[in-house]
């Protein structure tokens, strides 16, 4: 009879940790958290992710901006040189915008006259400078994750990227795990 | 409503008029911890989309958030701090 009673309770236990470990997988797949896919290298587009993410950190959500293929030109340092490259490596990094302050429209680009009418508008509007928006990010832990395989891909070397605190390099993997225990995704 | 919240004495005033979205809305959030939890703050923005901001965030982290005050170029967003 004694023994009966042991037996039940280890199952018990048993149940109860397989229980908690559940409960704790289901509450880490719906953070207060916001997973960003940025792709596109167009300004447009990396102001909205920008601003959507300052939006964000403000109301205490936690930030992961994962920067891949295109958006990787907006991390680009334009007093920082990168040696060593191959002669396609060359030709992009030629090819490509350097830095966040020479992207492009996605619409209405005009050969830069867009741009440069859009920086004005925002000025003129209060609207922080793309320079300003990363800033804030760093201040408010936005964490940025570089693509390691379209950075390769790409030709771009670490050392010619923007001084960010904790910029980290990672791969898909770390995007689908972060996204995958946060509430919100986006893919920009 | 708004009668009183003219009357209503802030603790802390944060100016966020020279700022666009979502600048108030970090000015916001940066100053929040520089008030005791009881005490008013009042968010000055001329971004309209602020006063649908404000209301969210105080929903979000638990702030009273008290209502806004039309002037004539801004608003007066106000709310007690958790």
């Amino acid at each position: 009879m004694e023994n009966e009673t042991t037996l039940t309770m280890e199952q018990l236990q048993k149940d109860l940790e397989k229980l908690q470990k559940k409960v704790s997988k289901i509450e880490n797949n719906r953070k207060d958290q916001l997973s960003i896919a940025l792709i596109s290298g167009d300004m447009d587009k990396i102001l909205a992710a920008m601003i959507i993410s300052l939006a964000a950190a403000a109301m205490d959500t936690k930030v992961k901006i994962f920067f891949s293929f295109w958006a990787l030109s907006a991390l680009r340092d334009k007093k920082k040189k990168a040696t060593g490259k191959d002669f396609i490596s060359k030709m992009f990094g030629m090819m490509l915008p350097k830095g966040k302050n020479k992207l492009k429209l996605s619409n209405m680009n005009m050969a830069g006259m867009g741009p440069m009418m859009i920086k004005m508008l925002m000025k003129k509007k209060n609207v922080l400078s793309l320079d300003e928006m990363f800033q804030q990010a760093g201040e408010l832990g936005i964490e940025i994750t570089v693509c390691e395989m379209s950075m390769d891909l790409m030709g771009f070397k670490r050392e010619e990227f923007i001084d960010y605190p904790n910029l980290r390099y990672a791969g898909a993997g770390t995007f689908v795990a972060d996204a995958g225990e946060s509430a919100m995704q986006l893919f920009i | 409503m708004s009668e009183d919240l003219k009357n209503l004495q802030s603790d802390l005033v944060v100016d966020a008029r020279g700022t666009a979205c979502p600048g108030p809305l970090l000015a916001a959030k940066k100053a929040i911890g520089d008030i005791e939890s009881g005490e008013i703050m009042e968010i000055l923005s001329a971004d309209e989309g602020t006063k649908s901001d404000i209301p969210r965030w105080c929903e979000k982290v638990g702030h009273e958030y008290l209502g806004f005050v039309d002037e004539d170029s801004f608003s007066r967003l106000f709310l007690r701090k958790e």
